[in-house]
């Protein structure tokens, strides 16, 4: 997913801006020589934070398919409930403004995505001081809009007609007063969801189905065994409770960690939640990319056993990794030569034989006595391939950084015009991509629903089968609402404690 | 002096500070008593020291910190520092145990003191220096903490409060099995542990060296000091932050701004840079998007790898292109060159994704665009092997970083024989030098070899200095180097290419 960072993946200095207020694209470089600065470390807390780092400008994951133009937004605003029907038509792209417009006016969970980032029903400033950043139709990159409720954010969606917004970190100030602060020191982002994004491009040197930006369902189980593992994790290991999974609209999927606590970490703690969770090291060069200790940590061997099982279907019968000339690497990660060479040589006089065979082989020869290692040393190994073939490939650098930008849920994605709907990690396997309705789909969905009386008040996206999904977001939030009522409670008592001493 | 510049920093902080401490906090202007021989820097100095003291002992430990970064840099394993380390220490820091009965031990501890803070001062203003000071300040606690004397060590530890709940028998029994897999510590051998909020050991965590339960983490204690050292930096960091804000006060003292700004300037730059000088060489024309091919035999492994990966797959990704972009600036490739460079080597983009999504950041990192400050300082350095050997390793797909340090051996001999290198004992020191990380000397190595022949000449004939031929750390002046070696005396006879064996 191309995951957009706190300076401007893709600036577009002469693009008009579309309204007076909008804020022209902003590029001021780090001053300071990459050099004075070895380490990797966190992108300083204050102001600087909003220069661009120029590693992020290199930053070219961005969607092959993205960005058709379409014509110039109409300034004037249609009434919110157009009695007419919104015409679907075969012909309809999915990025047409009067498409998006009525999508943003009547289908986008505004009022949800409100008190999600606002932790509370009153506007508050864990809201209001919020950045998104708005992609235009035109390509132009909005950063650093703030608004004070969901219905300012909502009007200016239907105003600009984003092909999609992200979502970062809430400032000490409103991020639109940041020019006018006196000292640069006085904006700085304070929290942010812990977040995590998983794409398919992490996966292309082992998945054999598709290529490029396509999925089918046999790929897809990449995604779910990531899922699985870092759900897990960061439930039963870090204690957090609140975490929101979400399709990003073509092949992959983003977690929002919305516990205060994950909110509150810094870039160190972001970092070693991230370096936790790592395991494949090395570029392609590197040969074996798992190397890890024994016993293995009790986070490795749980999601060794969740892994094992997609290793025999989702890698083996599905993937077949090894077929043909593609075993050279299978035996490149087994460590012992005399079965490697036996190995190499059944192969050899039969090449096409399936991976679940090649698989089998190993330990069939094994017994039969061409090991010159031990059976520890086989078994081990043969868990590390597993590991690398199946365990979650992060794109670690959007979690290590608080100020990283992430794509909203619900919005859509530009290129398949599906909507970025939640997934509930409790059916992840249930989840399917390729089912995933599309905006013309909604739209259509709404023209057809069949009124009767009884139906008077249900809202647009009920219409729809956006409905789940909505109600799947309404719910979460509400669970992370309630938590957070409690918490402050808890807060305000502790320091009126604080204040008798 | 020093304290009442402090003592300002911020009332409503100090006011914070708690009855045990401010019970210390009381005395002004009085020699401190040096309990321990470690020392978190809670309490700012309150004694008067001379001017000289300030300077002398500020650029002391300066000398210690730079060579502490200096082994940091050479990848020296946390052994070969502490025994690099001793003979420096010895000299310009001397820091003794109580049991040592050192007749000095009041006034080495008052200079470890004094020059911590002088230099939180000199190195509080940027944020980048800040993050360097604390860094090497944390190792130099680390290396301390580690050789303190056992007992010394357990009542400084207990000196400060940390809250360490311990973990009970019974969680100890019903957990076995994982506090033995996570810590590697063997099943059944005696240990101790706490449990903190993860939080507190994050380096710990990031390595998966505890256990993790719903946010807590069991600490061997082993690994204590691991919390002591985190602790140490959570501090520091804190305090830097607000002596940083309490800096602008400090011009106040003229006498102490001068040296101040001379000690962060001596910090600034230990790293080899790029001068811009490396990118004007004589006798070699104008680079232009054409030539690269040609020159690339004279660039780095880093580089020629990046140039073969670009030129296999007519793309780079963009660590990898950002890394090259930035040292064909600094071999004097043009803004415009470099554009057409990628423009032709990305051959299968169409020019509006190019133009879209690339030659921006091309021109981004020329200074060409951008804020005012990118502009006036055009752009970014060319990253020097500290910062190539320094950074996080590149992921699947990715082709950044030194070869040296990212290949597997095999597939560094294999990189090295498509570059030409195919002489049996240079590859086999080769690889003795990455298995031992002296990546910068494998480099070295090979470009020794690779020149081998004109290096003997400059040197027989004295043409060239021993500075000229000192070790290179900087991709750049490997170019630079070799170009004009292989092109010695082109201007009379024609040297160029003449019958060396530097195959492509
Ligand atoms: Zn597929």
């Amino acid at each position: 997913m191309p995951h957009s960072v706190s300076p401007e993946p893709t600036p577009h200095e002469d693009s008009p801006m579309p309204q007076a207020d909008a804020v022209p694209i902003k590029t001021e470089p780090d001053t300071q020589t990459p050099d004075i600065d070895m380490s990797d470390a966190p992108i300083p807390t204050n102001a600087e934070s909003t220069k661009v780092n120029l590693d992020d400008l290199f930053d070219d994951d961005s969607d092959p398919e993205f960005g058709s133009s379409i014509p110039q937004v109409k300034s004037e605003e249609p009434s919110q409930r157009s009695p007419s029907p919104i015409k679907i038509s075969s012909k309809s792209s999915f990025s047409d403004p009067e498409i998006m417009r009525t999508f943003y006016q009547r289908l986008f969970p505004f009022r949800y995505l409100f008190q999600w980032l606002n932790h509370s029903l009153v506007p508050a400033n864990d809201f209001a001081h919020r950045e998104f950043a708005f992609t235009l139709p035109n390509d132009a990159y909005l950063r650093y809009q703030s608004f004070a409720t969901a219905d300012l954010l909502r009007k200016q969606c239907i105003q600009l007609l984003p092909s999609r917004f992200e979502i970062g970190p809430v400032y000490s100030a409103n991020p639109r007063d940041r020019k006018s602060l006196r000292k640069a020191s006085a904006f700085r982002p304070l929290t942010k969801e812990l977040v995590f994004d998983i794409d398919m491009t992490d996966y292309d040197d082992i998945r054999t189905c598709c290529t490029g930006a396509s999925i089918c369902h046999r790929c897809w189980a990449f995604i779910t065994m990531a899922i699985k593992v870092v759900d897990v994790a960061l439930r039963e290991d870090f204690g957090f409770k609140h975490i929101m999974w979400v399709y990003s609209g073509r092949r992959g999927a983003h977690a929002w960690v919305c516990d205060k606590r994950a909110r509150d970490m810094d870039d160190s703690k972001r970092r070693a939640v991230a370096g936790y969770l790592e395991l494949l090291k090395g570029g392609d060069q590197s040969g074996k990319k798992v190397n890890v200790r024994r016993p293995l940590h009790p986070h490795l061997d749980r999601s060794l056993n969740i892994l094992k099982d997609h290793f025999q279907t989702t890698i083996l019968a599905e993937q077949d990794p090894w077929a043909e000339e593609k075993a050279a690497h299978l035996l490149q990660l087994l460590p012992d030569h005399t079965l490697r060479a036996a190995l190499q040589k059944k192969w050899d006089s039969s090449p096409s034989r399936p991976s679940p065979a090649k698989w089998a082989d190993i330990d069939a020869l094994a017994k039969s006595g061409s090991i010159s290692k031990s059976a520890k040393d086989l078994l081990e190994a043969k868990q590390d391939i597993v590991l690398e073939y199946t365990y979650p490939r992060l794109d670690s650098e959007v979690s290590k950084k608080l100020n990283h930008l992430l794509k909203s849920p619900f919005v859509v994605h530009p290129g398949t015009g599906r909507v970025c709907v939640p997934i509930d990690p409790r059916k992840v396997e249930e989840f399917d991509p390729l089912s995933v309705p599309t905006v013309t789909q909604l739209l259509t969905e709404i023209d057809e629903f069949e009124w009767d009386d009884s139906d008077k008040k249900i809202a647009d996206w009920e219409k729809t089968s956006l409905k789940p999904f909505v109600e799947f977001f309404r719910g979460f939030v509400a669970g992370l609402l309630k938590d957070e009522k409690s918490g402050v409670k808890r807060e305000r008592e502790e320091s009126g404690e604080a204040m008798e001493f | 002096m020093i304290r009442h510049d402090y003592s300002r920093v911020d009332p409503k902080r100090r006011a914070n500070i708690d009855h045990k401490k401010r019970q210390f906090a009381n005395p002004e202007f009085k020699q401190q008593n040096y309990e321990h021989r470690l020392n978190y820097y809670i309490l700012p100095p309150t004694a008067e020291i001379t001017l000289e003291e300030f300077e002398t002992w500020a650029i002391n430990r300066l000398k210690v910190l730079s060579e502490l970064e200096a082994c940091s840099f050479r990848n020296r394993t946390p052994e070969e520092t502490a025994e690099y380390m001793t003979s420096i220490l010895n000299k310009y820091m001397p820091l003794r145990s109580n049991s040592s009965r050192s007749q000095s031990l009041q006034e080495e501890r008052k200079k470890d003191h004094y020059s911590h803070f002088i230099l939180r001062l000199a190195f509080s203003a940027t944020e980048d220096l800040r993050r360097r000071f604390s860094r090497l300040e944390t190792m130099l606690f680390r290396l301390r903490f580690k050789d303190d004397d056992l007992r010394e060590r357990k009542e400084f530890i207990s000196n400060l409060n940390l809250e360490w709940e311990e973990v009970g028998e019974s969680e100890k029994r019903e957990f076995a099995t994982e506090l033995a897999a996570a810590s590697g510590i063997k099943k059944g051998d005696e240990q101790e542990w706490f449990k903190v909020d993860w939080e507190r050991v994050p380096e710990l965590v990031e390595q998966r060296k505890v256990l993790l339960k719903r946010g807590k983490a069991y600490v061997p204690q082993r690994e204590q000091m691991s919390l002591v050292v985190a602790e140490f930096t959570k501090r520091l960091d804190e305090a830097l932050e607000l002596t940083a804000r309490a800096l602008p006060r400090l011009d106040e003292d003229d006498r102490l701004a001068p040296i101040l700004a001379h000690l962060s300037q001596s910090f600034t730059s230990p790293d080899a840079a790029y001068s811009s000088s490396d990118a004007s060489i004589d006798g070699l024309s104008a680079p232009t998007a054409n030539s690269i091919d040609t020159l690339s035999k004279h660039f780095p492994l880093c580089m020629q790898n990046l140039h073969m990966t670009l030129r296999a797959n007519s793309h780079l990704k963009h660590f990898g292109r950002l890394q090259y972009t930035l040292f064909l600036k600094g071999i004097g490739l043009s803004l415009d060159e470099c554009i057409n460079f990628w423009r032709r080597s990305f051959k299968l983009m169409t020019d509006e994704k190019f133009q879209k999504e690339y030659k921006y950041n091309i021109r981004h990192a020329y200074g060409d665009v951008g804020g005012d400050a990118n502009r006036r300082g055009r752009g970014y350095t060319p990253y020097s092997c500290q910062k190539l050997l320094t950074e996080p390793l590149p992921g699947t797909g990715q082709s950044h970083g030194c070869p040296y340090r990212t290949f597997t051996q095999d597939n560094l001999v294999a990189l090295l024989q498509r570059t030409g290198i195919n002489d049996r004992d240079l590859l086999k020191t080769v690889r003795e030098d990455v298995s031992k990380q002296r990546y910068h000397v494998a480099c070295n190595r090979v470009f020794e070899h690779a020149h081998k022949r004109e290096i003997k000449k400059v040197k027989d004939d004295g043409s060239w200095s021993a500075t000229d031929l000192d070790t290179i750390l900087h991709p750049n002046t490997y170019f630079k180097r070799s170009w004009l070696l292989k092109h010695l005396g082109e201007g009379n006879a024609g040297m160029a290419n003449g019958g060396d064996k530097m195959e492509e």
